[in-house]
């Protein structure tokens, strides 16, 4: 039965009234809310946000008001998150793979323009104002602005956002205790309004009054810069320097030559992030590495978590085993404590001076003081640490899912086993391993991917430390992609959202290889197990 | 227990005593090596918690503790004195927030749509699934950075309305923004939307349609249905996994730390962490009694539901 038909069988009564004017007026502010954002994001000169906005304002809007698209109207808020929050950082990492974006190149063309041309400066030949605090009734400050030129006293008043008046006829210097709806300020609400006023621009366009300093007189404040259009550059009006845009590296660059205006704006590089990793051999050595260990180390973790997993689930499914319920639950500890406490408490256990594993050693008469194992600290043994403490954490997963294949296992088969006299290493290699796989072979491909991506358990154990030496950008020796992908882009060596997207979408791909394999397999040994 | 096992056992069982009695004590050899592997660190935890000497260099597997009324020390420390610097329970109050308003919100949302996939047929649906898989497969974290510039752009668009449109305050965007648990929450529902979307499809293609069919008949309305008929009988497994979603939000500490920057604002695991990270050897008693603080509840729940967690992971619900 279809939706469409449930619907009109219901006949048009006061409730459903009720909730289609609801639905109306929710649908109304809804859409407000994105016209405004979108209005907001087109100033910044974001067109994807917007793009994405139009869709899902548009889209809501027409699937309410077609019946046909009943079905949708109950994803409505499911693929609106989707696509702002799923879809969109997908393109969004695809379109800065392509470029410059990082530090010094932080905003759309349009949005450094508005940057830039907002600085003023104080003209050289400006005459300064003394001055005193006034505030009116909705809270915005104004200045009273007084100065003396030949011997004639000008006064100014001059209104946040509000144009500069000339107040003429004015009597003395001193401003008096009310003016147009503004009071002066003395005390302690001078003080807290000086606090404000020294950020603030008083007066409209381009004839505006600031105080840089509160001993300071007010001066005069003009536009510093100003873009022309047809152009594309950018005149600072303080020297004269023309400063023209410079699509190929993202600045405004001065004609004669010298230092580009900050801030830079985004430009399309086109494959040179990719490049870069290829070519550049400062890049490629650690990169090559990082890869090399990302590998070693998932497919380590796998494998070790699994051997001892698998060994456990074994053991605990031997009927000779008494309490088996109570030493599982013992087991799955380490599985059920949060992982970043354990991660921590494993960084202090392995600690080189105070850890407790290296000062039982030394108690033992194993180690000396000078002979302490560099658990965190050498490249080797850092490499060791992290698979070790990954098994901790890892193991009780293996476990619980190889006890649950282990059960599945029909018995007939291991009768049929016993009854042609075969050993149990036999039994286990030929007829327990290969059929436990068929049912957790896809979820070790998952453990793979998953510790392929494992940035927790690298961040907060080693944050990739020990450091490679010589490597243009931060990169250690224990980073796999993920953890090396983002120090790239928030590492204390400057922003590179570029560079780091480019290597987040080379992560994907082997991701992506990994997956499409692993279905190929899933799909295997379905069939090989429908057939048996 | 497994007929399977139990029939391969009784085989080896038949071959020798010795060899059994052998094989035996090589079991509870392997079981004690496991257990003491599994337990040493929880153990260090425990200790280092009641362990009046702070520092981590005098740790050990036993709390020294002469005076038993200092017992309680570290907890006093990070739970009542210290609050001023750390406050740790504005942590533990943002954690039970960021998690308890993420895990109602997807199921309710993903409910929503999975029960338009599981009751109506519409053009486009099989493509629309499809999309839904193919969109996990770009894990949560890969777009860790541009999620982090988006957060940013919320902030950096609260700024701009103020400017261009000041009749209206724009601040409150930024409670969605960069350093915000709205950020936060918005980030884990994101993740979470594509897999939960398909589990619930799953519970709800589980019960049958003529329960829903004998109630069209009776003039209920879709709405009524879905409401009144079909969420009651799945609460049960939303129940479940509900309790796991709430805890792995619970402990997610990648995105949390990346998005939240202000003391206040961090969530326990960004909180914990901060506050060990800096300096491991002064406040490690501190950190102790707090680690045991946030996992005691996390690891009796797992244990609560642990048989529930094991058909989950078979399931490749949970996330390993």
């Amino acid at each position: 039965m279809s939706a469409q038909v449930k619907q009109k069988g219901v006949a048009p009564d006061r409730a459903a009234l009720f909730w289609n004017v609801l639905g109306y007026g929710l649908i109304a502010v809804f859409n407000a809310l994105i016209l405004t954002l979108i209005y907001g994001f087109a100033t910044m000169g974001n067109t994807a946000l917007v793009v994405v906005l139009g869709i899902i304002g548009v889209g809501t809007t027409v699937v309410f008001f077609v019946p046909r698209l009943y079905p949708i109207r109950w994803m409505v808020p499911g693929l609106a998150f989707v696509l702002l929050l799923v879809v969109y950082p997908i393109y969004f990492t695809v379109a800065n793979s392509f470029t410059n974006y990082g530090d010094g190149h932080l905003y759309a063309k349009q949005q450094s323009i508005r940057l830039i041309t907002a600085r003023k400066f104080v003209p050289p030949d400006a005459l300064s104002y003394r001055w005193e605090v006034m505030q009116g009734e909705d809270g915005r400050y104004a200045l009273w602005l007084t100065r003396e030129v030949d011997g004639v006293l000008e006064v100014v008043f001059a209104p946040e956002g509000d144009s500069l008046r000339v107040v003429e006829g004015a009597a003395s210097a001193d401003a008096p205790p009310e003016f147009e709806g503004f009071r002066l300020l003395s005390g302690g609400e001078r003080t807290t309004a000086l606090g404000f006023i020294q950020n603030a621009v008083f007066g409209e366009g381009d004839d505006t009054v600031g105080i840089r300093n509160r001993r300071e007189a007010a001066r005069p404040l003009k536009q510093r810069f100003v873009y022309d259009a047809e152009a594309d550059a950018i005149t600072d009006i303080s020297t004269g320097t023309v400063y023209v845009a410079n699509d190929q590296t993202g600045f405004f660059e001065p004609v004669g030559g010298g230092e580009p205006l900050a801030p830079g704006f985004i430009i399309n590089v086109g494959l040179a992030n990719f490049a870069r990793f290829i070519n550049d051999p400062g890049l490629r050595g650690p990169l090559i590495d990082i890869f090399i260990w990302t590998v070693v180390f998932a497919a380590g973790s796998v494998v070790s978590t699994f051997a001892l997993g698998l060994l456990m689930a074994l053991i605990l499914n031997s009927p000779d085993v008494i309490g088996r319920k109570v030493i599982q639950s013992l087991l799955i500890i380490p599985y059920a404590i949060p992982a970043v406490i354990s991660i921590m408490v494993w960084r202090a256990l392995l600690n080189d001076n105070f850890g407790l594993i290296n000062r039982t050693l030394i108690d033992w008469g194993i180690l000396t003081r000078a002979t302490v194992i560099p658990w965190l600290t050498d490249a080797s043994w850092a490499k060791i640490s992290i698979l070790l403490v990954n098994l901790w954490l890892g193991y009780p997963y293996m476990m619980l899912i190889s006890s649950g294949a282990l059960q599945a296992i029909p018995s007939d088969v291991y009768e049929a086993a016993a009854v042609d006299g075969a050993t149990p290493w036999q039994t286990f290699r030929q007829i327990t391993l290969p059929l436990l796989l068929v049912t957790v072979g896809p979820l070790l491909i998952a453990s793979f991917t998953f510790n392929f991506n494992n940035f927790l358990l690298i961040d907060a154990l080693t944050q990739g430390n020990p450091p490679i030496p010589g490597s243009p950008v931060q990169a250690g020796y224990t980073d796999i992609l993920i953890s090396y992908t983002y120090r790239l882009a928030f590492g204390n060596r400057g922003a590179d959202y570029g560079y780091a997207s480019a290597i987040t979408l080379v992560i994907f791909a082997m991701v992506a290889l990994v997956t499409v394999f692993q279905t190929r397999f899933n799909n295997q040994w379905e069939r090989m197990s429908d057939n048996a | 227990m497994p007929k399977a096992a139990a029939t391969f056992e009784r085989g080896r069982m038949a071959s020798s005593t010795r060899e059994r009695i052998i094989g035996t004590a090589l079991r509870y050899t392997v079981i004690v090596i496991a257990v003491a592997f599994a337990l040493f660190p929880v153990l260090f935890i425990i200790s280092s918690a009641l362990n009046p000497t702070g520092q981590l260099s005098t740790q050990g597997l036993l709390p020294r503790v002469d005076d038993p009324s200092r017992l309680f020390d570290n907890f006093r420390g990070l739970l009542i004195d210290n609050l001023r610097v750390y406050p740790f329970w504005r942590w533990l109050f943002n954690s039970f927030i960021v998690a308890s308003v993420s895990t109602v919100l997807t199921v309710l949302i993903t409910a929503l749509s999975a029960y338009s996939f599981s009751r109506f047929r519409f053009r486009g649906r099989q493509s629309l699934l499809l999309w839904i898989r193919l969109l996990q497969v770009f894990p949560n974290l890969l777009a860790l950075v541009a999620l982090f510039l988006i957060l940013q752009q919320i902030n950096e668009v609260s700024d701009t309305l103020n400017q261009i449109m000041p009749i209206l305050d724009w601040t409150w965007l930024r409670s969605f923004g960069l350093n915000s648990l709205g950020g936060v929450i918005l980030v884990y529902m994101a993740g979470a939307m594509g897999i939960n979307t398909l589990l619930m499809k799953g519970f709800l293609d589980s019960i049958p349609r003529e329960i829903d069919e004998s109630a069209t008949v009776d003039g209920a309305t879709n709405w009524q249905i879905f409401w009144q008929l079909i969420f009651p009988l799945i609460r049960p497994i939303l129940a479940v996994v509900g309790v796991l979603a709430f805890v792995g939000t619970f402990n997610e500490f990648v995105l949390a730390r990346l998005i939240l920057r202000d003391t206040q604002n961090w969530t326990l695991m960004v909180g914990l962490f901060n506050f060990i990270n800096s300096d491991f050897n002064r406040d490690w008693g501190q950190f102790a009694a707090g680690a045991l603080v946030a996992a005691v509840p996390v690891v009796t729940l797992y244990l609560i539901l642990q048989d529930q967690i094991v058909g989950g992971l078979t399931q490749g619900a949970v996330k390993g």
